[in-house]
């Protein structure tokens, strides 16, 4: 073999490489390092690559937090590998830490004989010691149980930019894409994909986007040349076996703001998304923003109420109205959700759900406004809840929220989180033609008119909007006369209104898919049962105990109201009920209450995700070792 | 003559079948006899016209328009307005709601409403009370109100409805009172034909919880003294003969009450209203004590474009610059690959 044929063909290179089926990165880094950036290029990377993925973006609640402290960390994780990912990963193989802070805080989960990464360029006392550090912790033993990586990135980043006219403070800057590129060799990644974007993001500036692409090809040569530790010539993951198809990445913002357009363009209707900012759900905005030319109008309200009365003045008058907020907002919007389900109109109202109570921990994941939602409004007030599990599911839970609030007429509440709404994984493109459409038809007939005629079936009222001749009409919070439409505080008719609104909402359960279990047995031991972002970690837990010969059963709830017809016999069918929840237990409540089921709870709430061993240990308890 | 002619409609005909449930004396009656007629004379379409309120009494209003109507939620009146005319531009919107409603519970999206410039109607009933929930002090009740909710008197300042719609960027102000029914539908006209948010309120009397609040500036026997019609080119002038008009008091920068003499207003220094001047409308809009008389009719008027021809022209924009580019591109776009 010639040294030509290595430079020819970089697959020689492959077989020194050190074979792995799936591997965590963790990007750590300052604030103002460009961790979340770093993180998204190596995704983009790894996708192309053909590894299956999952990632988790982590930043702090500041936007700048005082620059080498642990609480301005901000950090991206990604697990990808050569088969199906579930989660973003519990411990890391490979974690960079572009200062002391970044070390301090993420340091505990890397694996012991994992690969540190630091920048010693920022390993300086004023540093150490706004980390905690009273030490060099690179000297003191703390990192002996990783293989390090010690470099000073800064002034390697600084000489490989000085041909460049940049100022010294943007070419500092460059040091995420030095780290990046070193990451990139390590992975035997491709570039290309970056220095296009890094030309196209930077397209004014020209220097900058030179300087970038020095520093990551700087960053990569260094980790080609440099002598790692244990003679390590990088890591190989193979490409994942995915179905084929045309695929592209995706994070569940995006995915949700794609399927709620797609939703309303079944429904053939135009959607006035109203919404007021507030972490982590403004991003929703931020999507839908760019999508105006589809019929979206997006309009940033005075505040969270606002938001709400905008979209529902926009259902009554025949556009669909979508509300979005997080846990604090969305108990602001609750007295006018109570109108558009007393109305019945359509409403979608999405919760990126966030640590709680009060303000809580904005940038953190929980999932517990489940109560809120089924229950969180004056009087009886059922309507529609929905849960989405991860970010491609997002499309199609966007598209069922629109058809059941556009059939049903009535606000469909739809549960996201943090981990979703920023979390990235490969899509496979759906084809838009596939899906049925599920027009509206507004009401025109005057004969016997009144708002609330019912359908036989669905129960739902028409729809007739403004603008429609000889259907002038009033409707309002208050209760109305089952037979005319009218304003009536008669008893009989209040009971009779209250039970067919909550028969409407029940029967949408005619109208929804069975539950089926995600994995394990039908009927049996044990059965985990999760809702929303848990998804990834319960499966791979159970997929994990029953390849050790436990024959466990996944089930996973998306509607969370009304729930599955078939859900409480399912659940009877097995001897013990696991439900892992990121809240201190509220489905588990609901099931209870709907089935009697004897379930028995577990429940995270750090503001982290669930790790895939936190639910096997569980589950092993159940059943045994 | 052509039979197919649709007959024009009547006041009459914008009356709904439901009893109106005000108290009997109720200035509400007033207004919406005003409103009625408003309709006829403009031949409102009432398939396009809708009707938004909050709460309270006034915000009953919508029930009694043959028109659409949304009867919402306490204060939120205009955000649910705004919704209804993003959706539907081609909608005739109006907003009805009290003092209650609109500056306290409300306020916030009363302010945002205006500034924004969305094409809507607002009327604020002003009765300075609470009457539905039985006439607690509202926050235009003036100081010293004696209400179950303040026994010993109100101890906080009341706020001035058209000096808070000019300090959120109001560009239409008007003032009417209940029961002129010759001045109230011509104030309702204005506001209609002004294109943008038209802010305009009206002294309510409110027979039951604050009757007779307003009777110094409107019994008979004052209103000459305490009333100074707002028109446009027209001389500020007021009193039993117009013998008295408004001047600015060039030492204090403040309007002061001139007698017009024997040579006419222009020479006793009485301001002509000029309905465009932001100046002139605060201080106008202002005018509240004793000294000064109270200004009735269109004291602002000068459009600018409104909120939802903006969002009309950036959706014509986007879908101007997206060439035809429908969601299947969107999916298609930036970084995709292949999965054999």
């Amino acid at each position: 073999m010639t040294n030509m044929d290595q430079v020819l063909n970089p697959e020689h290179a492959v077989s020194q490489r050190e074979e792995l089926d799936a591997a965590v990165v963790r990007f750590a880094g300052d604030s103002g390092d460009g961790m979340q950036l770093t993180g998204g290029q190596f995704t983009q990377a790894t996708a192309l690559a053909g590894n299956d993925l999952s990632t988790f973006p982590d930043f702090p609640a500041e936007i700048r937090a005082p620059v080498g402290t642990t609480f301005g960390v901000s950090s991206f994780q990604i697990n990808f590998g050569a088969r199906r990912i579930m989660t973003a990963g519990d411990n890391f193989d490979v974690l960079v830490a572009m200062n002391p802070a970044a070390l301090k805080v993420e340091l505990t989960r890397l694996r012991k004989g994992g690969l540190l990464i630091v920048d010693t360029g920022t390993f300086n006392e004023r540093n150490f010691a706004k980390a905690g550090f009273s030490v060099n912790p690179l000297e003191d033993g703390t990192v002996a149980p990783y293989r390090v990586v010690a470099m000073d990135i800064s002034a390697m980043t600084m000489e490989a930019v000085k041909d460049f006219d940049v100022s010294k403070k943007e070419a500092l800057r460059c040091k995420n894409m030095w780290a990046l590129g070193f990451v990139y060799w390590l992975f035997g990644r491709s570039r290309q994909a970056t220095q296009a974007w890094l030309t196209g993001k930077f397209a004014s500036n020209p220097d900058i986007a030179d300087a970038n692409i020095a520093a990551m090809n700087a960053g990569h040569a260094m980790a080609e040349t440099a002598e790692l530790p244990d003679g390590l010539k990088g890591f190989h993951v193979a490409p994942a076996d995915i179905p084929a198809g045309l695929y592209r990445t995706v994070t569940g913002t995006e995915a949700l703001a794609w399927g709620l357009a797609n939703g309303a363009e079944l429904a053939a209707l135009e959607i006035l998304f109203a919404s007021y900012p507030i972490t982590p759900a403004s991003p929703l905005l931020h999507s839908l923003a760019k999508l105006q030319h589809l019929g979206i109008s997006t309009f940033q309200a005075e505040d969270e109420i606002a938001a709400a009365c905008a979209a529902i003045g926009a259902s009554f008058a025949g556009t669909l109205g979508i509300t979005s907020s997080s846990g604090p907002g969305i108990a602001l919007k609750g007295e006018a959700i109570g109108l558009a389900l007393s109305c019945e109109l359509p409403l979608v109202i999405v919760n990126s759900q966030r640590g709680g109570p009060s303000t809580g921990l904005p940038t953190k994941t929980e999932q517990s406004d489940l109560y809120q939602a089924v229950y969180g409004r004056n009087g009886d007030s059922p309507l529609v809840v929905l849960a989405t599990r991860s970010a491609a599911d997002c499309f199609e839970v966007g598209i069922e929220a629109v058809r059941l609030a556009t059939k049903y007429m009535t606000p469909v509440m739809l549960l996201t989180d943090g981990y979703i709404a920023n979390a990235a994984e490969p899509w496979r493109i759906p084809d838009l033609d596939s899906y049925v459409p599920f027009p509206v038809s507004f009401h025109t007939d005057t004969e016997g008119f009144q708002p609330f005629l019912r359908d036989d079936d669905t129960l739902a009222r028409v729809w007739a909007i403004p603008g429609t001749p000889d259907l002038m009409h009033r409707i309002g919070g208050i209760e109305r006369d089952y037979d005319t439409g009218h304003i009536s505080y008669d008893p009989d008719n209040h009971q009779r209104m209250t039970k067919v609104r909550a028969a409407k909402i029940d029967g949408i359960a005619d109208d929804i898919p069975p539950q089926t279990v995600e994995l394990g047995p039908e009927t049996g031991k044990l059965a985990v049962v999760g809702w929303g972002s848990t998804y990834g970690p319960i499966n791979r837990a159970v997929d994990n105990v029953n390849a050790q010969g436990k024959d466990v059963a996944h089930i996973h709830i998306r509607n969370i109201w009304p729930l599955p017809k078939n859900l409480g016999d399912l659940l009877a069918g097995y001897e013990r009920v696991l439900i892992p929840e990121m809240n201190n237990g509220q489905l588990i409540t609901l099931l209870r209450a709907e089935y009697l089921v004897d379930a028995q709870g577990l429940n995270k709430i750090s503001g982290q995700p669930f790790k895939i061993t936190e639910i096997e240990d569980a589950i092993l308890e159940i059943v045994g070792e | 003559m052509n039979d197919l002619a649709p007959a024009k409609r009547t006041a009459k005909d914008f009356a709904t079948d439901q009893e109106v449930r005000w108290c009997p004396g109720c200035g509400d009656y007033a207004i919406l006899r005003a409103m009625q007629k408003t309709l006829a004379d403009i031949e409102a379409d009432p398939a396009n016209t809708v009707f938004v309120s909050g709460i309270g009494c006034a915000a009953r209003f919508p029930y009694y328009i043959e028109t659409y109507g949304f009867h919402t939620i306490h204060g939120r009146a205009p955000a649910f307005a705004t919704g209804v005319k993003l959706a539907n531009p081609e909608l005739d919107v109006w907003v009805v709601g009290g003092d209650g409603d609109m500056l306290s519970i409300g306020g916030n999206h009363l302010m945002h409403v205006i500034r924004r410039n969305v094409d809507v109607q607002v009327l604020l009933f002003n009765n300075e009370i609470y009457g539905l929930t039985k006439g607690q002090a509202s926050p235009t009740s003036r100081a010293g109100t004696r209400s179950p909710s303040t026994p010993l008197g109100s101890i906080d300042s009341p706020v001035s409805a058209c000096v808070y719609a000019m300090g959120a960027g109001a560009r239409f102000i008007a003032r009417g009172i209940d029961n002129q029914q010759k001045v109230l539908p011509d104030i309702f006209k204005r506001a209609h034909a002004h294109k943008g948010a038209s802010f305009v309120e009206i002294l309510q009397n409110c027979i039951v919880y604050n009757d007779g609040v307003f009777a110094n500036v409107t019994e008979k026997s004052v209103a000459a003294e305490r009333q100074v019609v707002c028109t446009h080119g027209a001389p500020l002038v007021f009193g039993a003969d117009g013998n008295k008009g408004l001047a600015l008091d060039s030492a204090t920068l403040q309007l002061k009450v001139v007698d017009v003499g024997s040579d006419g207003p222009a020479a006793a220094g009485v301001l002509v209203h000029d309905e465009t001047n932001p100046v002139l409308a605060g201080m106008l809009a202002a005018m509240q004590d004793d000294v000064l008389p109270v200004a009735i009719g269109v004291i602002y008027c000068d459009p600018k474009p409104s909120y939802d021809e903006g969002m009309a022209h950036l959706k014509a924009e986007a879908k101007n610059r997206a060439g035809g580019a429908d969601l299947k591109d969107l999916l298609h776009h930036g970084h995709t690959w292949t999965v054999e």
